[in-house]
Formats: C-alpha cells, sequence, structure tokens
C-alpha cells in the first residue's frame, strides 16, 4: 500500500489537489484501466494484468503507458474488460492469451483489434468506443463512474479527479445549518430501501441533545442479487468517505462506523487501506487540516446476518450483541449507537453527497421525478444478456432498463417478471414493464425500490418456487423474537413448500394471504413488516400459477421436482450421448446415434442431462403419473 | 406527564412509561403473555398489540414495548388488532397444545381453528425464563440460541449449566408449564370447552363496543358460537 | 470427528488482548479466533468468558446467531455455494445437490475424513458471474453441474 505524506495545514490540501489534478490533465501517456473488483478477479482479470505487465516490460512500454488497476467498470457480462484512454477504446471478455496482441497492434501501433470489441447483438456491428455500448448510453454514471478513473487503494488518484474539494467547501464555506439545506433541498433521500429523506435525518440527529454523536456507513447490503455498494465501497472508498466527512461536519459527530458484511472481504480491504492513508495524510483524526474539527472513523465487520442492515440490528452489532432490533421511538437519531444520537447511512447515499455539495442542490434536483430524485444503481441480474449494475435516472422504465440497457432475455426466452426490492419486495410482471422506476409507483404497484437489486426470471422461472425461495430465507435471516415473524415465515414456508410438491389443497391461498397480513401487520421491524411482499406480490400477479401447482398438480414453467419428469423429445435427440454421461444414476438409456430415454425409477430429476444436452432435447414436462394417481384416489 | 387517548379517553402518562403502563395504571385491559411485572418488557408475543395513530398511517405496535408519547392515539380492539392477536394465539397453538394459559386465550379471544401443523415443542420462545433468570435470579443459565426458525432456548452446549442453581423460577413463570391442559381435541388441537360467546359488535363496528373490557362477559351482546 | 482437548488457547488470550478487553468487540474477537482454529473451540468460548467478564451464554448467543461462526470444526477443505437470488435463478439449488452427491454429505456437515466441509452462503454479491462457488477463498464463476468434478478434482491432489 502506497505511503502518503501528513498534511497539516487546509492550503496543503487544496495545493495537494491541484497539483494531482494537473498532473492527470497533463498525462499524454496512454492509460489502461483494467476492471478488477470481485467479480472481475473471479472470471480471471488478476491474470490478464498480470499477462500485460509482462507484455508491457517486455516491449518496453513500462514508462510510456500507465497500468490501472481498478475496481467494477459496472459491465459485468463483459469482464475481464479494460478501457485504454485517452479514446476510450473498450476490449471485453479477455484472457492473458490475447494480452501480447493487444499490447502490439493497440498499445504500439495504435491499431484497434475487432474481435476484443463488443459486438451489438442486434446490429451485429462491433463497438469501439465505452460511451457507445448500449449498455452504457441509457446510463447516467454520477455515481458509479469514476470507477473506470481511480485506483482505488490511492489517495491522490482520488484527488485527481477533484476528491474532497467538497469536504473543503463543506469546511471553509459552508456551515453545518447550510450543508444540511443543501442536503435537504436536493431531495436525496435514502438509497438503502425506505427512502426516508435524508437531509431530514440529518436535522433530526444534529438536532438531538447528547454527545458524542456518531454516523455509519451501513455497508451490510444484504439482499441477494445486490451489489451495487460493494463496487462501490470496492472501487471508490474514498468517495463514501468524503460523503461521512461532510455529514459529521453538518451532524457535529465526532466519530463514525462502517459497518461492511463479512461476505465483501475486498471491500473490506479497500476501506480499510483507505482509512490507513486518511489518517497518514492527516484527514482523519484530531484537528483535521487545523480547522478543529477532529472525526474518527473505524470499519467493523459484519458476520452474517441479513437482519443486520435494519438500523437498530446493524447498532446492536457493532455493540457486540446479537442483531435483534428494537423498538422504535427512540429512533436512532435521538438515541442510537450506545444511547448516543446516531445517524445511519447507506453506501450510495454517503457517495451522493460529494456531488450534490459540489455541483449544488438544484443540479441534483433536476435530475428525477418529483417525488425521487437522483439516480439509483441497480444490479441487473438473472436472466438477462448484459448482466451488470446500471446507473439511472429516477423515472426510466422497467422497460427500458432491461431492453435498451439490459438487452433483454438470453436464448430466446420471454420475459415473466423482475423481481425488485430484494425479500421485502415483489414480483412485477410484463403488464408493469412501462412502470417508471420512484420510490412511490413501486410501492404502488406491490414491490418496493428496495437496495436496488433488480433480478430478471423468464418463462422458465417458477414464481411458486420464486415465493418459496425468498420465504426460506426469511424464516432463516427473521431473527426470532417476534412470533408473527418466526412462526409466520416458517408456516408460510411450510404451505408453499406443500403446494410446490403437489400436496397444495383448497384453502391454502386464503390461508396463506391471512397469514402473510398477520405477518406484516403484527411484526416489530422491517423484516417481519415486508416478509410478506413477496408472497404478496406472486399471488396478486400469478395466482393463476399457484391454482395451477393446486388444482391441477402442473408446474407451468417446468421446475418443481415433485410435478415434472424430464422427458427427451425424439426429434431433437441427436444419440450423442452426453445426457447419458453426465447421469450420476444411470437413469438413461441408448445406445450412440440412438434416441435416448429416461428410466424414471431411477431419475433423481437432478436436472443434469438437460444441462448436458446442446440440442435442446430434453424438457421437463408435466408428470402426468401423478396427476393419473390423484384422479384415482378422488 | 404526558397526555394521551385511549380508545377515545385522554389519559395521563408518566415519563418513560409505555403504552401498556398507561393502560394498566387505567385498568383498561390488554392480553399480554410475555410481559411480567418485575422484567424488562420483551415484545416477543405480540399479543399486547394496539392500534396507534389514524388513517392511512395507523399501524400496529405492541404496547409492551411502545413509549407512550405526546399526543398519541390509541385503540386498543379495532378489527384489525383482534385479527392479528387471534393468528398469534392460533401460532402459539400449533407450537404448544397442552398450554392451558394458551387454551384460555383461545377461548377468550374467538380463536376456533388452527390450521397449522403441530409441533409439540411446547415452547412458544416468550423469553419469560431467559429474563427471569437473568434479572430475578442472576444466574444467566440459560438464553437464546440461533436465530429465525431454528431459534431455541437452552443451556451453553446442551448440557448441565455451571450457572444453574436449580432455582426452578424458569419453570414457575413459564406460560406453558405454568398450567397444564387436559388435553385438547386431537384433530384441531383446540379445547374451547369454555368459549361459548362471539361479541356480535364487529359485525357492524372496527372496533368493540364494549366498555367493561370483557368481551361478552356481560352476556348483552353474545350469540352461540357455530 | 475427535478434537484436541488440549487446545493451545493462549492465541485466544493475544486476542482479546490486542482488542483491549474490549467487551463491544466480542463479535470481531469471534472473528479473529475462527481465523486461527477454523472454528470456534468450547474452551476457546469459555476462555472469552472468563477474560471479558461476560457470561457464557451471552457469548454462545452471538456465537450461534451469526452464520460466520461454526461450533463444530471444519473440513481441511471448505466449499460454499452462493444461494442468492441470481445465482437461484440460474441453479444454484442443483449445483448443491450435485457437491451433496460428490461429497456424500449435506449441507452444513463435514465428511468423516476431515477433509471437506459444505457451506451455503445467502448472498456473495458476485451475481453477474452466477452461479457462485467458492472453494477455500477461491471463486469459481459460472458453475454447472458438469463443473463440479472439476472443481472437487483441483483441490483433491
Amino acid at each position: 500500500m502506497k505511503k502518503v505524506k501528513k498534511l497539516k495545514k487546509i492550503r496543503d490540501l487544496k495545493q495537494l489537489i491541484e497539483q494531482k489534478e494537473q498532473e492527470r490533465q497533463q498525462e499524454t501517456r496512454k492509460v489502461i484501466a483494467v476492471s478488477a473488483g470481485t467479480c472481475g478477479q473471479a472470471r480471471g482479470a488478476l491474470e490478464v494484468i498480470k499477462a500485460l505487465k509482462k507484455s508491457l516490460k517486455a516491449a518496453g512500454l513500462n514508462d510510456q503507458v500507465v497500468l490501472r488497476i481498478t475496481g467494477c467498470h459496472g459491465f459485468c457480462e463483459a469482464e475481464p474488460n479494460l478501457i485504454i484512454y485517452p479514446d476510450r477504446i473498450f476490449y471485453q471478455k479477455l484472457t492473458p492469451a490475447d494480452v501480447p496482441t493487444i499490447v502490439e497492434e493497440t498499445i504500439k501501433d495504435g491499431r484497434v483489434v475487432e474481435k476484443y470489441l463488443y459486438r451489438d447483438p442486434v446490429t451485429k456491428r462491433r463497438v469501439w468506443y465505452e460511451n457507445e455500448i448500449p449498455f452504457y448510453q441509457k446510463q447516467k454514471r454520477i455515481v458509479l463512474g469514476d470507477n473506470v478513473f481511480v485506483d482505488p487503494t490511492s489517495l491522490y488518484d482520488y484527488l485527481s479527479i477533484g476528491g474532497f474539494r467538497s469536504f473543503l467547501k463543506a469546511l471553509e464555506e459552508l456551515s453545518p445549518e447550510n450543508i444540511i439545506e443543501t442536503v435537504k433541498k436536493s431531495g436525496l433521500r435514502g438509497r438503502g430501501g425506505a427512502g426516508f429523506p435524508t437531509g431530514v435525518k440529518w436535522e433530526a440527529t444534529r438536532r438531538s441533545p447528547g454527545q458524542p454523536k456518531y454516523i455509519i456507513c451501513n455497508g451490510d447490503e444484504g439482499d441477494p442479487g445486490a451489489y451495487m455498494d460493494r463496487s462501490v465501497l470496492e472501487g471508490n472508498p474514498y468517495r463514501v468517505i468524503e460523503g461521512m466527512m461532510i455529514g459529521a461536519l453538518a451532524i457535529g459527530a465526532s466519530e463514525g462506523y462502517f459497518y461492511v458484511r463479512d461476505e465483501y472481504p475486498l471491500a473490506v480491504r479497500h476501506v480499510t487501506f483507505a482509512l490507513e492513508q486518511l489518517y497518514q495524510a492527516g484527514l482523519l483524526g484530531k484537528n483535521i487540516l487545523g480547522s478543529g474539527f477532529s472525526f474518527d472513523l473505524h470499519i467493523t465487520k459484519g458476520a452474517g446476518a441479513f437482519v443486520c442492515g435494519e438500523e437498530t440490528a446493524l447498532i446492536a452489532s457493532i455493540e457486540g450483541k446479537v442483531g435483534e432490533p428494537r423498538q422504535r421511538p427512540p429512533f436512532p437519531a435521538q438515541k442510537g449507537l450506545w444511547g448516543k444520537p446516531t445517524c445511519i447511512n447507506n453506501v450510495e447515499t454517503w457517495a451522493n453527497i460529494p456531488l450534490i455539495i459540489k455541483n449544488g442542490a438544484d443540479w441534483f434536483s433536476s435530475i428525477g421525478t418529483r417525488g425521487s430524485k437522483g439516480t439509483k444503481i441497480f444490479s441487473l441480474v438473472g436472466k438477462i444478456n448484459n448482466t451488470g449494475l446500471v446507473e439511472v435516472p429516477m423515472g426510466i422504465t422497467l422497460r427500458e432498463i432491461i431492453y435498451d440497457i439490459g438487452g433483454g432475455i438470453p436464448d430466446g426466452k420471454a420475459f415473466k417478471a423482475v423481481q425488485t426490492g430484494g425479500p421485502s419486495g415483489g414480483c412485477l410482471p410484463a403488464s408493469m414493464l412501462d412502470l417508471p422506476i420512484d420510490y412511490e409507483s413501486l410501492t404502488a404497484a406491490g414491490s418496493i425500490m428496495g437496495s436496488g437489486g433488480m433480478i430478471v426470471m423468464d418463462e422458465k422461472t417458477c414464481m411458486v418456487d420464486v415465493a418459496l425461495y425468498f420465504l426460506n430465507f426469511l424464516r432463516d435471516e427473521s431473527c426470532g423474537k417476534c412470533i408473527s415473524c418466526r412462526e409466520g415465515t416458517q408456516r408460510m414456508w411450510e404451505i408453499v413448500k406443500d403446494i410446490s410438491e403437489g400436496k397444495g389443497k383448497p384453502g391454502d391461498l386464503e390461508l396463506l394471504e391471512e397469514l402473510a397480513i398477520a405477518t406484516k401487520e403484527a411484526s416489530m421491524c422491517g423484516l417481519g413488516q415486508t416478509a410478506a411482499n413477496p408472497v404478496l406480490s406472486t399471488l396478486r400477479y400469478f395466482r393463476h400459477e399457484f391454482e395451477a401447482h393446486i388444482y391441477e398438480k402442473r408446474c407451468p414453467a417446468g421446475v418443481c421436482k415433485s410435478l415434472i419428469r424430464y422427458v427427451v423429445i425424439p426429434e431433437k435427440c441427436t444419440g450423442c450421448e452426453a445426457c447419458k454421461r453426465a447421469c450420476p444414476t444411470g437413469a438413461i438409456t441408448g445406445t450412440r446415434k440412438d434416441v435416448h430415454s429416461i428410466i424414471y425409477d431411477k431419475c433423481i430429476k437432478c436436472g443434469a442431462c438437460l444441462d448436458a444436452c446442446r440440442f435442446e432435447a430434453i424438457e421437463a414436462q408435466r408428470d402426468e403419473a401423478i396427476t393419473v394417481i390423484k384422479e384415482v384416489s378422488i | 406527564m404526558i397526555t394521551m387517548k385511549i380508545n377515545g379517553v385522554e389519559v395521563k402518562a408518566e415519563e418513560g412509561w409505555t403504552i401498556l403502563d398507561t393502560a394498566k395504571f387505567y385498568g383498561l385491559e390488554i392480553p399480554t403473555l410475555c410481559h411480567h411485572e418485575g422484567l424488562t418488557p420483551y415484545g416477543a408475543c405480540r399479543l399486547c398489540l394496539v392500534e396507534i395513530g389514524e388513517g392511512p398511517k395507523a399501524k400496529l405496535v405492541s404496547s409492551c414495548t411502545y413509549p407512550a408519547e405526546e399526543g398519541l392515539v390509541v385503540h386498543t380492539d379495532t378489527k384489525r388488532v383482534i385479527q392479528a392477536r387471534r393468528m398469534m394465539i392460533e401460532l402459539m397453538l400449533s407450537v404448544a397444545p397442552y398450554s392451558k394459559t394458551i387454551q384460555d386465550l383461545a377461548s377468550k379471544f374467538g380463536v376456533t381453528r388452527m390450521r397449522f401443523k403441530i409441533r409439540n415443542e411446547e415452547c412458544i420462545l416468550c423469553g419469560l425464563c431467559v429474563r427471569m433468570c437473568a434479572e430475578q435470579m442472576d444466574g444467566k443459565a440459560i438464553g437464546f440460541q440461533n436465530r429465525g426458525y431454528q431459534r431455541k432456548i437452552s443451556t451453553p452446549f446442551d448440557i448441565r449449566s455451571e450457572e444453574c442453581r436449580l432455582c426452578g423460577g424458569c419453570i414457575y413463570i413459564c406460560p406453558a408449564c405454568q398450567l397444564r391442559c387436559q388435553g385438547p381435541q386431537e384433530e384441531s388441537a383446540i379445547c374451547n370447552a369454555c368459549l361459548t360467546m362471539d361479541p356480535t359488535c364487529l359485525d357492524y363496528y372496527n372496533e368493540l363496543q364494549c366498555w367493561m373490557y370483557d368481551a361478552g362477559r356481560c352476556g348483552t351482546c353474545v350469540r352461540e358460537k357455530k | 470427528m475427535s478434537t484436541s482437548q488440549n487446545l493451545n488457547l493462549d492465541r485466544v488470550q493475544e486476542i482479546v488482548e490486542r482488542y483491549g478487553h474490549n467487551k463491544n468487540k466480542l463479535i470481531a474477537i469471534l472473528q479473529d479466533i475462527q481465523a486461527v482454529y477454523h472454528y470456534l473451540p468450547a474452551e476457546a468460548l469459555r476462555q472469552v468468558s472468563r477474560l471479558l467478564k461476560i457470561p457464557l451464554i451471552d457469548i454462545i448467543s452471538v456465537a450461534t446467531f451469526y452464520r460466520a461462526f461454526s461450533l463444530k470444526p471444519r473440513g481441511e477443505h471448505v466449499a460454499t455455494v452462493c444461494m442468492g437470488t441470481a445465482c437461484h435463478v440460474r441453479g444454484a439449488p442443483r449445483i448443491l445437490e450435485e457437491f451433496e452427491r460428490q461429497l456424500n454429505i449435506h449441507r452444513g456437515e463435514t465428511s468423516e475424513d476431515g477433509k471437506w466441509s459444505l457451506e451455503t452462503v445467502a448472498c456473495l454479491g458476485c451475481c453477474a458471474i452466477g452461479p457462485v462457488v467458492v472453494v477455500d477463498g477461491e471463486y469459481h464463476a459460472h458453475t454447472s453441474i458438469r463443473k463440479v468434478p472439476m472443481i472437487l478434482s483441483k483441490y483433491r491432489k
């Protein structure tokens, strides 16, 4: 980790920022920015980087090229990817073997190598530049955009893009009340999911009697399918810290905590480095830059509990206790960490603050809708062509995100539903595709904004299975205090499990709804209060699917194991024996070039055959055997 | 003093009181199970739910933990409250059907169906035993372990605890152990021996009209339960 | 699975001291202890209770509440299958089943010979490259039923 010089006075920081900004502007060398967040690394980005270092050295180009290892660029589908500046040529899906060609042709000779470029699936044309790729075009990457410009382990990189100018403005030119007014006027709402007006929260914390005051960054990001905060913490931790320092000035807090999920080791490392560098530079600690403002910032790790994303449970966790939420009022703004006034905000919320201070409240509120200002980062995953992190202005429609940015559903399948808001949210069907994304409209439709997870599902996804999945998650993650949540989620899960196994009976859906409402009404915290959403929204839009499972003992999507069996389609089978080899129980017969068939007594429905077949010759069909037996018994 | 309204009646509470404390002071009955004088309130059983606020923002909260607030509007027996309360009792019956305390609650609040698979755990995880051991007996021998559907109360490592002084406080206070039932009907797991009445006013009002808080006991509004 | 009764508990003392005997740091202390012993031995928990003056039952409450902790010894290799929503939609349950078949244990268990533990996690935040499996800290992207034996053989040398 690079060492940094200690800064003693405000003007030292100003000079350093100017110096670093100039160095960047005057940079004439080519810069290769390689996306190396956790996903990029899992896909082999580190090996590509190693190969680049080797090739550049061998070609004697070390002094002429800057190799910058950055955080996530957002287009996960294309990783490992890199961008070459100043032209912003985007090369995707690279392996170490591709590197020598890139160095030789593009870096040395300035020629673009077509096969590494992104290829538009519709026009079939290759796209040279990052900002012409459809995935990026409709986005407004005010928060994530800077990931490509900085090495997240370098304070100086952050300064070179104007980092900490907003902090200086807040320190020297604005009073705490000014800062709060600006944030209130901007219309920024909490990005963790609840959407509470940030400025109002800050004001309440400032006004509460009691010292010391604390601020907390909620980096628990427990919603499965959401990883926006991970990308921001890994790729630009200084931005978040700068936001927290501005918040501390506004609220009058002298100490802060990062709470980062245990499952994000790289984010924990990068935040830890950033804090160390800032202490070294004298930008954290006592009497920062001689201004009289003191601020200590620590990092705490989570330990695997979704409920610790809830404010009061998070506070309990920092205090070393079990993550059991407690009754509010009093709210954390009045009595939070160790009984003192505490302001908790989400990572993305903090990351927006320096931009609001820099560009003004009016700039921020000019983006978005009347009730929901600014942008929101979503993780677009599941059955979608362009998986990745998308940052869009509020008010954009689901259709635009899924089709224009996401590139639609792969393998020619039909769109079925999009799940937003994680386990507290709901599934929205095709009829809701033109819904504009904002807090209120999502809630009215039966889902919520949530932290930003957006999981796309196609015709092969079973909504009963989705409801079962979320109920299983919730019954495990519930802290277990309130009987309404603990038993409620367990009993809802039992009913849906029976339905998915063909044991559903008339009256089940009515009982499920009654139980869902009781869980929602009677539970104390957000987890229990929203636990019913996945069930209620799937019942609202996909009731027919539940009914098919109950009355016809049929799973339309072909997912629920008890209701399907795998069948070989004779016309499509080429006799290649791939399924036979994949089968763990030897349940497939048939010789080479002969149509294969499945022996049902031996089949354990693991799906390995369907997975192995390259000709789509195996299908999950309704198990006729079940229906026959049930009819006879009636 | 804090001024609030409970069921339309203006009441005054001291600083630090909960809604339940205030109601009890005025003799207004709110059912409880995991609450006990002398132990810190916990809010696990959800029986003491009341509806606070008015209009679309009204919500249910546990009165044993919710602090008395200036200007708070509280209703103790609205339809929402009663429906939620009944479901809580139904859930409790499904795991502890041999507890007379819970069977009596079922009778009192008109719970006549138990539609879930019975799990004879005899424990509703109300936490009274844990708090009794910790706060009154200074033992700290038992506590909550795990979370969610796997939550349980036990000693460390499920073996004889060195801290346990065999005082019997946990057994004394346990609502499932206190009074045992003779045995409910097999199929429904509900006894209902004491249940004969069902207030009729809920057909017409959103709230129990009974001013004596003894739903149906005075007999004026009863009808035979079908 | 037998465990050594005479576990060297000096490291526990060291860790508690490093955190200044601060009760608030209980979770971080337990995480560091688990990093050393690969699980939380009962004796270590008793030691922490004595050193921090926290009742043992409270420590057990914390240790059993958070999924990151294991009170049972784990295998030499730990395979963790991500069961997040995006991975689920892409077939994670079937992949878990394949691991169970290949290793002959259920999720949450450790094999008889102490070589393998199979665990699940609610979400790793790598949804774009799902289904994801982590073995000994190494991430495997786009896992499929077919790839499972290949992944396991990498660590079985």
